[in-house]
């Protein structure tokens, strides 16, 4: 059968996807592999989108390279793909020049973790007011399935055929002690958790963090004789403990053992433009004026925050 | 469009090159600044961190440098001015986000206070071996606007300039400087904000459904809009088509980076900037740009006082590269000799352009101190054989 031609269809008999209104619908059918766990994560990410109802004109996508770094370029929002490792980095160049701008990086764990790592442990150290969705898949997709610096012990990859000998970090851990007000981690399958943690960052001041762990269907599941996609997805859910607040040292990921959830920080820290306002007031006084804080008090700010 | 006078320090000043340039991205309006320390070229960014507060500027001293150069992309697609600094290994490491800014065709400042290298080489002292790394030193083909200031008054005036054109362009513009100039002291006059002239950015206001990033207008430049004004607009590093979607084809490589190459290529006869003198009955005619030009001059005072005619052509905007003008002097003169602080880098320029209608030398230098002037009047009497 022919692909129909959607313009030819009336419209009152068309039944658009609920999603349309927030995808490049034009961009569609998309690059992942079926069973990909990026869908997933994109799925609950438009959902927390529709939950958190930000003015969506204010919000802003960044993505590195990769196959997560093409979330950016399906989004129905001012979107950015960027250069390898760096969607940080532009994030924050972002965020600093517009303050009004919500900015989220969507990006995955090659890029963000391993060629990204140093932007990734200074913008949680500098509190920067923006949302990192990691969709961790423990190898690279991209580039055909080569080990990575979150690839677990003993698991097979491309670069790694007689199975990873090198240690993976655990990310929360990371973030944690790098200075992030947010982080969680779900499963690509637990949506509704997920979608309620994007929702959270989203609300939160501060530098945010969700780990998304996702089956890359094709390669990761091929080399390790883990199944299908979903077989892996179900897997990774079923074999997931949800522990929130868990001690982010218990954290590590180990090839095929249960893999701890939830939602493990949440903390007030001034984020980096509150404490640049803060020490050029002190010391400037009426000469400064307050960057990024609009005119007239503020119901959201903290006491203090600004003076 | 004039200065934001909150950035124009008005008056007569001593100051160091990278201090003046400092003081004319304020005056150009930069209000967004993300820079790595890095000898000689730290004191620009001291100065803007010390300066922008009260301006309304944001300062950030990123994590490394290839950071600081897009943290600038991402602050100019807010609508800001912004810009960064550095110097050798760190103009190395920014080759990446250079290609990035052509690509996405991102206005913004890159300001590299040569030193001598190759490598970490001579952090001190100065060096113009990154010309050609100006010129080529992203992966892919593009064309750049580099200039390159001979005092801490052009560091000043040429910083408006990059920001002008950048603006013009959309184009990534860079300030080729060196530790000299960087760091010697002269009077810097600073004028009324309302003297300085600025470029605005040329924004579209059309129908914001029909909104497509990447269609130029006649002059082969695209008007931009911000991220936060509803467009919602996709740019990437891929090849692109007009509304910024990647298409993975020569046809739409041959449209988008034939358009990159021509919209500067084209415009080249606006954008060529030397200085010019006694070229017309000249023997020979230096050709030289930066600190190097200014140990040419002394050296042509020399040779003039013993009776030689020496034109001179002094390069502002070294690439795009004046080859019609270079074409041109070699047609009526002996010898072009080229000075700069390099094994040859501007000088194949000049040998490509000269076309082989008159001699073409070099003053070599491989940096760390400039030039002996009694070298630069050796090659002339050597062309003049
Ligand atoms: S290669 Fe792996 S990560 Fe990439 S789209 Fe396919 S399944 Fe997903």
């Amino acid at each position: 059968m022919n692909p129909v031609d959607v313009s030819e269809i009336k419209k009152e008999n068309i039944e658009y996807h609920p999603m349309e209104h927030l995808l490049r619908m034009d961009r569609i059918p998309h690059i992942w592999c079926p069973a990909c766990g990026i869908g997933t994560a994109v799925t609950a990410f438009v959902s927390a989108l529709e939950k958190a109802k930000p003015d969506l004109d204010k919000v802003s996508i960044v993505s590195g390279i990769g196959c997560t770094g093409r979330v950016a370029g399906y989004m129905k929002l001012d979107s950015f793909h960027t250069t390898h490792g760096r969607a940080i980095p532009f994030a924050t160049g972002l965020k600093l020049a517009n303050p009004d701008l919500k900015v989220v990086v969507f990006s995955g764990d090659g890029d963000l973790v391993a060629i990204g790592g140093n932007h990734l442990i200074h913008a949680a150290r500098r509190n920067m007011d923006i949302v990192v969705i990691c969709v961790n898949n423990f190898i690279y997709g991209m580039t055909g399935g080569q080990v990575g610096a979150t690839t677990p012990e003993t698991a097979r990859c491309s670069t790694s055929p007689y199975g990873n000998f090198e240690p993976p970090f655990n990310l929360p851990l990371l973030m944690e002690s790098c200075g992030a007000s947010y982080v969680a981690r779900w499963t690509a399958l637990h949506i509704r958790r997920l979608t309620d943690s994007i929702v959270d960052a989203f609300n939160k001041r501060g530098f945010s963090f969700i780990e998304v762990i996702a089956p890359c269907s094709t390669l990761y599941a091929r080399w390790n004789r883990l199944g299908s996609g979903l077989d892996i997805m179900k897997y990774y859910h079923e074999q997931s403990i949800t522990r929130h607040n868990a001690d982010p040292r218990d954290l590590k990921i180990d090839f095929q053992k249960p893999i701890i959830v939830g939602k493990f920080i949440d903390r007030e820290r001034p984020t980096f433009i509150d404490a640049m306002n803060q020490r050029f007031s002190a010391v400037f006084g009426d000469r400064y004026t307050p960057y990024g804080v609009p005119a007239g008090p503020r119901s959201d700010e903290k006491e203090g925050v600004n003076a | 469009m004039k200065a934001d006078p909150r950035g124009v320090l008005t008056g007569a000043h001593y100051l160091d090159g990278d201090h003046a340039c400092a003081e004319g991205a304020l005056a150009a309006g930069c209000r967004f600044f993300a820079g790595y320390p890095i000898t000689p070229s730290t004191e620009v960014a001291e100065r803007i961190a010390a300066r922008f507060p009260e301006c309304g500027g944001v300062f950030i001293q990123m994590e490394d440098e290839l950071a600081s150069s897009i943290a600038i992309i991402g602050a100019a697609w807010t609508g800001k001015k912004s810009m960064t600094v550095t110097s050798g290994p760190g103009f190395s490491l920014m080759q990446e986000h250079i290609g990035l800014a052509v690509m996405l065709e991102t206005p913004c400042v890159l300001v590299n206070v040569q030193r001598g290298g190759p490598s970490t080489g001579l952090p001190t002292l100065p060096g113009q071996a990154d010309m050609m790394q100006a010129r080529w030193g992203s992966h892919g083909d593009y064309e750049i606007i580099a200039l390159a200031p001979n005092s801490p008054q052009e560091c000043f005036d040429f910083t408006i300039d990059c920001f002008n054109l950048s603006e013009k362009y959309r184009i990534p513009v860079l300030l080729m400087t060196d530790e000299c100039v960087g760091h010697m002291t002269e009077r810097v006059i600073i004028p009324q904000a309302e003297e300085i002239d600025l470029v605005e950015r040329k924004y579209y206001h059309g129908d914001k459904s029909k909104y497509l990033p990447f269609k130029p207008d006649k002059d082969m430049i695209p008007p931009m809009v911000k991220a936060g004004d509803g467009y919602r607009f996709h740019v990437t590093g891929l090849t692109h088509d007009e509304r910024g979607y990647p298409v993975m084809s020569w046809q739409c490589q041959e449209v988008l980076v034939r358009r990159l190459v021509e919209k500067i290529k084209n415009n080249a006869d606006e954008i060529y900037r030397y200085e010019e003198e006694n070229t017309d009955n000249a023997d020979v005619v230096i050709v030289s740009y930066g600190i190097s030009s200014r140990v040419a001059s002394r050296a042509i005072d020399l040779a003039r006082k013993q009776g030689v005619k020496v034109g001179f052509i002094r390069l502002i905007v070294v690439w795009p590269f004046p080859e019609k003008k270079i074409a041109e002097l070699a047609a009526k003169t002996k010898a072009l000799i080229t000075v700069e602080m390099n094994y040859g880098q501007i000088a194949l320029e000049v040998e490509r352009c000269a076309h082989g209608k008159c001699k073409t030398l070099l003053v070599p230098h491989g940096g760390g101190w400039v030039h002996d002037p009694q070298d630069i009047l050796a090659k002339i009497k050597e062309a003049l054989q």
